[in-house]
This record gives C-alpha cells, structure tokens and sequence, in this order.
C-alpha cells in the first residue's frame, strides 16, 4: 500500500477510484437536480454550460452534472457484478485446469481459447438483442465474455506454484488438493486476480458504455453515460457539451480503475517494474 | 606486482586500477561494492581475481569494460589502459571479453555471424570479407567444428563447449592488447573446461596478450595466472605470486578460505557470521567481524596493505600472527 | 517452413469447429423466435409454422447444428434470412472495407506504438517513461465511440477540414479493381484522386480504430525491451562495442517483439469488436455495421456467418503471426518440430 502512494500515476487512479465511489454513494445527495434522472424539462432544452447547468442541459432540459454524478452509481455496479461473475466462473476454472495436466485441463483451455477468439462485442450485442435488451442482458453478455482473462491468470498462476516446494510438502503431509488450492494456491494467485479485477472494471466500464450508445445497454431514461453520448449526436455539432461531458466522465473513471491496476501490478510483480 | 598505494608503476603496466571504488544507490541505501581496489597487469602478464560471490567481482571487470549498470558511482579512483583512464572513456576493441555464460551471452535471434561481425566492424581494420576470414581462422585456432559455416548458424545449434569457443574467437578477434574472461568455464562440464583453458592460455601467450581472470576455482587459477588477487567484500586481502598465495595464504580470509575449500572459493561455511551486505559494511577491516585473531583496533582503521617478502601485499598488520591452526576453528 | 505454416492452419482448426457450434448454440440457444420475428407481428400463428419449415427451424437442434456446420463446411453460408440474398455475397462486398479499416489502424498502432514502447523503455522511470505511461493507459481508457464523435464534431463540422461519414465519395465513384481494399486498388489504377478521398475517409475511423492497439503494443514493447536489456547478452554486446543506437533499436527490439507480436494477433479480436462502433458512426459499409444490421433484424443467418468470418480472419491473422514469429526468432520453428 505505502509503495502504490509512492507512485504518483498510481495514486492518481487510486484518488479518481475513491473520488468516483463517493459521488456513487451519495449521488442523490451530491446532485444539484436529482430529480433530473426522470423528469424532463422541455422548456429548458440544450442549454449550453452556465452557472445553472454547468455542464448544460440534455434534449430533454436535465442537466448533465446530475445525469453524470447519477450515472456514476449503475457504471460501478455493472463493473462489480460483471467482474465479481466472472470471477466467479473463471477462477475455479483456472484453478482446476492448472492443477494436473490432464484431458479435463486440455478441454478447459481450449474452451477458454474458443470464447477469446469470439469478437466480444458482437457476441454481446447478439445476445443483448435477441434476449430483451437491458441493463442485466449487457452485465450477462459482458460476463461471458470476461471470464477467460480470469481463467488465463488463475491458470498460469496455478501452474507456476504447483511446481512450489511449500506444494509439495502440504501434499506430502496429506493435505488435500482442494485444501491446497483453496487455501495455499488461491492466496498466492490473488494479488494477480486483483490486478486483473481493477483492469477488468475499467474495461467493463468501456464495453458497457459501448453497448449503451449502441442501444442494447442500459434504456431511457437511465443516466447511462455511453446512451446520453447516442443520444446526443442527433443534437451535433450545436449542442457539443451533450455529448463531450458524458464521455469524458467514462475516459476519467476507466482511467483511474487502469492507472490503479497498473500501480496495483507493480507491487504485485516488484521484479521487473511496471512490466506487462 | 606493485603497491596498492596510488605510487607511480615502476614500469609501464598495461591496465593500472588505482584506489577504484564503485558505490551503487539501492533501496536498501548505498551499496559499496568496490572500495580502494589497486593493482597492475603488466603486458602479456595473467592476473587472477578470486572471492566469493558477491564480493565485487564482476563489478570490477564491468568497470574495466566500461559496462557499469545505471546508477553505479565511481567516488574515487582511476582505471588506466595503456595510460588513458577508460572510466571516463571506455576503449572498445582493444580488451576483449570472455563472457561467464555461454548459453546466454549470445542473442538467440540472430545468427553468430551477424553478433561477432558487429564489433569488428566499430572496432578492427578492414572490410566485411576481411572480418569474416579472420574470424573462420580463428574459429579453426580454438578448434570449432566445421568452422567454415559457424557464421551462418543460430546459437542453439552450438554446444556449449562450442559456443565457449565461439566467444574466445570473438574476444581475439580485434587483436586486444588485454582479454578479459569471466569464469569463463564455469557452465561447461569439466573435460571440456580443461581444453578450453589450455586453449584460452595458449592462444593470449601466443598473442602476447595479458589475460585478466575471474575465477573461484583454485586449480583453474594455478593452471592459468601468474598472480592472483583475493577480494573480500569488496577489497583486495591479498595480492601475491600464485603458487605462494595457494601454498601459503597470509590473510586470514585467504587463509580460512582455503583451509574450507582447497579447490573452490564457496562461502565460508562452518565459519561464523556471513559475507557482510554490501549495504552494510563494518568499518574499519571487513573481515573483523568473523575473524579469529581480531583486535580493537582492526574495527576502527582500514588496514594499510604489507608488503612480504616475495612480494606479495597483504591487507592485515597482523598476518604475521596468522598461525596455521586458526584456519581450522 | 511450409511444414510448419501448415501444422499451424491444422491446429487451428478444431477452435474454429469450436468457434461454429459455439456460435450456433449462442444465437439459436438464447430464447428469440427467428421465425416469429421474420413473419411479422400480424402473422397467424400458420404463416409463422410455414416460415419455421421452410427454414428447417422446427428440426431438433441437434440436427439443425449438423446441417449448419455441414454448409459451413463446403462454403454455403446460407442466404439471409431477412433479405433473401446469399450471405456470402454480402460479406464479399463488405469484408475488404473492414479489413482495410482494421489493417491501416493496426498498421499506425504498430508503427506508433513500438517506437513509444522503446523509448519509454529507454528512460526507465523517467519523465519520458511517466508520460508514455499515462499515454497508453489512457489509451485504453478512452471509448472508441467518444473519440470518433469527438473527432467527428472537430474536424469535420466545426473546421470542415475532412468528410464525415462513408469510404469515398460517391460523386467520384468506386475505384476499378479486384482487392476491394480501396487504397490498393486506386493506386493500381492509377486514380490519384480515388485515393486522396478515399485516405481522406480513412484518416478518422483508422486513427480512433488504432489507439487502443497503440497503447497495448507500446506497453508490450516497454516491458519486452525491459526484459531483454536485463539479458546476459546485451551485456556482451555492449562489452563487444556494440553502438548504443544499434544495441536498443537492432539487437534488443528484435528480441523484444516477439512478445509484441503475439499481442497484435491476440488483439485482432477486439480490433475487430473496435471495429462495430467506428464503422456504425462513420457509415464505413464494413461488417461491423452489417453484423449490428443482422443483430437488430435477428437475421441469424448472417450473425453466424459475420461471426465465422471473423473467428476465419482471427484464425488466419493468428497462423500469420506465429509464421513471422517464426522468422524473427529461429528457435520459434524449431519447437514446433
């Protein structure tokens, strides 16, 4: 912890990661027009930035601060849900497939190999399409998609410390192979879990806002940043700020969840800094 | 040999490291690995330098070579080649370089032609054709196998034993004046190693070329050097003929040293305390701390090397009372 | 090396057998009536039966996977089941768009991204390092849609110094040639003008397509030069008196992209996903916009042969990749022997 503040760039991601769970918790509180996440306002449409609305208003008259700082709370839950699944599904898979080489470990990888090589984003946007399109079908989609960078980390991961002497010696005391992994191999794995988890919420973050601009995410009137920018191109170039502040929020969050991870990845893997 | 003190050479020596330190800055603090080296190789002269690892070994021939890592400091002290300090300005191609590992020293993705063709192109005389004929026939001196198309193969289609050799033709392929050899036969088996040194010694005496040998194996030492010179935490202890420092060591650390090991400078096992970090080193004597015939005052002043009476320097005012029995604690 | 390039396509192949059912039990699998939707909402429940057999959809699913993967197989890949024309046609027309699209952006994410990598690599931890760092994470953080929407409201409309939308103008018309691939073909043909407007329509799409690559590869490069400097030989080489620019550029990147090279395949997939986005707000007739077109019709048909097309290029760009490692690195061929 004392080295990632020593690293300035970490910090930076680490203070915009703390600074975004605070709007999200007290969003409500935080808005100027909280109430903006439902109503409209027609009369006040496409206001440029003032002292009112300091980043404007949207085509329905809401202003954007709220609509951001409300936005903020869905973006950090669809990236804890869609990270936590995947985690969920691609850990243990690692964790059995690096331990033996055998079919099972065979099969395992070349699954894995299979859902790395499916375009991801198409296969979200099937899905979110031809099941109803929603906020949960994009976290499943995403989910499916993300699980084989968990399985990929927690494999190699498993692979390099069953050769580990301290294994051997639990194995030669009778431990159990479920009681080793679980309890001696899963800790030892966790630091590059963890760095994959911050990536991941930052890249689950992007991809989630893809799938809002392209409609198959979150659904109006959600405060969904990657939908305001969709909705804002009819409204270009006359109402630039609709479309500029909710991009950048997202450009902000995913940047302090990657600067995290990667100052988070230095302490984990001191050997060579700020390797891969 | 000469002094350890920084007095004029009585004849001209070829490499001259005067009072050299190096200091590296670590997160563990100042790292002093080096600290008043001194000592001459005369032309075509053979020099070995034993100590266990960690004693400054390879920081010593780093900064001959000129290939210091980042960050490594040089707060006193000179390295003159040929009288030009080669500290501030590293000479290439007249020292050569015996690397310790075979297997790694060259690049797996390039032909051994293109890597050895890189330096003679910087540093010796001549055209490309001329470079790689005098490379084939010094592929056929160190006796490489099909030395005709060594040139044109991968790495990994060399032994070790041939790569070794593959290095010690580079190495004479500038025609240096000194050759420069890190353990060079440590990663070999030991049949193969005994005709690489034979070769290694034929071909600098042959030359003419003076030969700087980094080593922790005692018969390789007899075999090869004239001198040898043994460094403890980053000092030289003594400095001396071989055959006088192998038969009778003065320096306690020389001393112990091979009463533990009669064949290869390890770590003093069985002795008490351990090598000190270089982060962290006693004042005065470094080997105080573990020394069996240590008094007051060797904690509080560095020991002023003695001269004896074949020449050799000792770095202990009290070697005289280095009995043969405190070797064997 | 032919022995090897084709012990490579072999063991590609059960992944992409992978890829065809996998996709087939995705887009059947997931509760949506093709049928249904194709017959429209007024239908009578007999106009959709009759849709539902002539499709084959009311065969068992078993079947339907076997028939699917056995046109698959001799290189039907069905007509659309919303617009009636052979889906192979389609994505004959639209493939070169996107592959030209996506191998400029790959060509500037490469020729961008490694020299950033080096020289972050040569000053480790300094300024150079920090600023390359930011860069390349911040790279990743930006969403391709934004950016182009951003680039768009810039260069277009507000400076007007670039068209908006599409992959030439049509006023001009469509360059002569066999490739498809724009750029090449106005160059055969001699067409300077074709090519300036078609460069032109590219500049925008390629440049947002190209930045999350940029950052990966110049943080893979970083940490390959890292490693390699760190190697027994580059100390050699520096004792040799190897020159310092030839030493970093020649004799260490050489070692060190070979991580980078398997990082340009790996992230062709996403490149490919980049790639929906940027084609939907630049109107680029590629299959990233029809793919979008076939999800939102639930043209099955299509969906599935967009999504084999691009598990093929996956496939094909990854055989490549492992061919010129194997030219850069002799050891590379060596182990697959």
């Amino acid at each position: 912890m004392r080295k990632l503040l020593r690293d300035p760039v970490a910090s930076l991601g680490l203070a915009i990661v703390l600074f975004a769970l605070v709007v999200a918790a007290f969003a409500p509180w935080l808005a100027p027009y909280p109430e903006d996440a439902f109503e409209s306002h027609l009369l006040q449409r496409l206001k440029p930035p003032s002292a009112e609305f300091p980043f404007g208003t949207d085509y329905l008259g809401r202003d954007i601060l709220s609509r951001i700082i409300l936005g903020t709370r869905n973006a950090i839950a669809v990236a804890v849900a869609v990270v936590g699944a995947s985690m969920l599904i691609g850990v243990p898979m690692g964790l059995l497939a690096g331990w033996r080489d055998n079919w099972v470990s065979d099969v395992l990888m070349r699954v894995t190999d299979v859902f790395l090589a499916v375009p991801q984003l198409i296969l979200a946007l099937a899905l979110g399409q031809l099941m109803s399109p929603g906020l949960g079908t994009a976290m499943l989609a995403l989910s499916l998609t993300y699980w084989p960078f968990f399985t990929r980390t927690v494999y190699a991961e498993t692979r390099r410390l069953r050769g580990a002497l301290f294994v051997d010696a639990l194995a030669g005391i009778g431990a159990t192979p479920t009681r080793i992994l679980l309890l001696h191999v899963l800790p030892n794995a966790a630091p590059a879990v963890l760095v994959r988890a911050t990536i991941g919420m930052g890249f689950t973050i992007l991809t989630a806002a893809i799938l809002g601009f392209l409609g198959v995410g979150a659904a109006p009137p959600s405060p969904d940043w990657g939908l305001a920018v969709a909705e804002a191109r009819q409204h270009l170039p006359e109402s630039w700020w609709f479309a500029t502040f909710p991009g950048l929020a997202i450009l902000l969050l995913v940047l302090g969840f990657n600067l995290l991870g990667d100052g988070l990845r230095d302490v984990a893997d001191p050997r060579l800094r700020r390797s891969r | 040999m000469s002094d350890m003190l920084p007095d004029p050479p009585e004849r001209q020596a070829l490499l001259s490291v005067r009072d050299l330190a190096v200091h590296i800055r670590t997160d563990a603090g100042l790292a002093r690995i080096l600290d008043g080296v001194s000592f001459d190789l005369p032309p075509g002269g053979t020099l070995g330098v034993v100590g266990e690892s960690g004693c400054g070994k390879s920081t010593l021939l780093r900064a001959i070579l000129g290939i210091l890592p980042k960050g490594a400091m040089v707060p006193s002290g000179q390295v003159l080649f040929q009288g030009e300090d080669i500290l501030r300005k590293p000479v290439r191609g007249r020292i050569g370089f015996i690397p310790q590992d075979p297997f790694r020293s060259l690049n797996p993705v390039f032909r051994a032609g293109d890597q050895l063709l890189e330096g003679m192109r910087r540093h010796a005389p001549g055209t490309r054709d001329d470079h790689r004929k005098k490379l084939i026939s010094l592929f056929n001196a160190v006796q490489l196998p099909d030395a005709h198309n060594a040139l044109d193969k991968y790495p990994h289609e060399f032994s070790g034993g041939q790569r070794q050799r593959l290095l010690i033709a580079a190495a004479l392929a500038c025609d240096p004046d000194l050759v420069v050899a890190d353990e060079p036969t440590t990663a070999l088996d030991v049949t193969t190693q005994r005709e690489i040194l034979a070769l290694l010694r034929g071909l600098t005496a042959e030359r003419n070329m003076a030969l700087l040998f980094v080593t922790h194996d005692f018969g390789v030492l007899s075999a090869v050097c004239e001198d040898v010179a043994v460094l403890y935490a980053g000092r030289v202890a003594e400095l001396g003929p071989t055959g006088n420092v192998l038969a009778d060591p003065r320096h306690p650390y020389a001393r112990m040293l091979l009463a533990c090991h009669p064949d290869r400078a390890t770590d003093l096992i069985g002795i008490p305390g351990t090598v000190p970090a270089a982060t962290a080193q006693p004042p005065g004597c470094r080997f105080h701390p573990r020394c069996p015939i240590a008094r007051p005052s060797c904690a509080r002043s560095v020991p002023e090397a003695v001269r004896i009476f074949d020449g050799s320097r000792v770095a202990c005012p009290f070697h005289a009372d280095a009995l043969p029995e405190v070797a064997l604690v | 090396m032919a022995r090897f390039i084709l012990r490579r396509v072999l063991l590609a192949l059960p992944a992409l057998l992978g890829l065809v059912l996998l996709t087939f039990v995705l887009t059947r699998v997931i509760p949506a009536d093709p049928a249904a939707m194709l017959a429209g909402d007024a239908a009578t429940p007999a106009q959709v039966a009759e849709i539902r057999t002539r499709y084959g959809l009311d065969q068992p699913m078993w079947r339907q996977a076997v028939t699917h993967v056995r046109q698959v197989l001799t290189g039907d890949l069905g007509s659309s089941i919303f617009t009636g024309r052979p889906v192979a046609e389609e994505i004959g027309f639209r493939l070169p768009a996107t592959l030209e699209l996506t191998f400029v952006a790959r060509f500037l994410s490469v020729v961008l991204g490694v020299p950033l990598g080096l020289v972050a690599a040569l000053d480790h931890n300094g300024p150079v390092d920090q600023i390359v760092r930011l860069l390349s994470v911040g790279g990743l953080a930006i969403a391709g849609f934004w950016l182009a929407i951003m680039l768009q409201l810039l260069f277009c409309m507000e400076w007007e110094l670039l068209p908006l939308r599409g992959r030439i103008d049509v006023a001009l018309g469509v360059p002569p040639g066999f490739s498809g691939l724009y750029l090449l073909d106005s160059l055969l043909a001699g067409r300077l003008d074709l090519f300036v407007d078609a460069l032109r329509h590219l500049v925008l799409p390629a440049v947002t397509l190209c930045l999350p690559g940029l950052a990966s590869i110049a943080r893979f490069t970083r940490s390959g030069v890292l490693e390699t400097l760190q190697k027994d030989f580059v100390l050699y080489a520096r004792a040799a008196g190897y020159s310092p620019f030839r030493l970093a550029t020649i004799y260490v990147l050489r070692n060190a992209v070979t991580v980078t090279v398997t990082q340009v395949g790996l992230l062709f997939g996403a490149l490919i996903s980049g790639a929906v986005a940027v084609e939907a707000i630049f109107d680029w007739p590629g299959l990233g916009t029809y793919a979008v077109q076939a999800i939102l019709a639930a043209d099955y048909k299509a969906l599935l042969a967009v999504t084999l097309v691009v598990g093929v290029v996956y496939a094909v760009v990854n055989v490549l990749v492992d061919v010129a490692q194997a030219l850069v690195d002799p050891r590379v061929a060596e182990q697959m022997k």
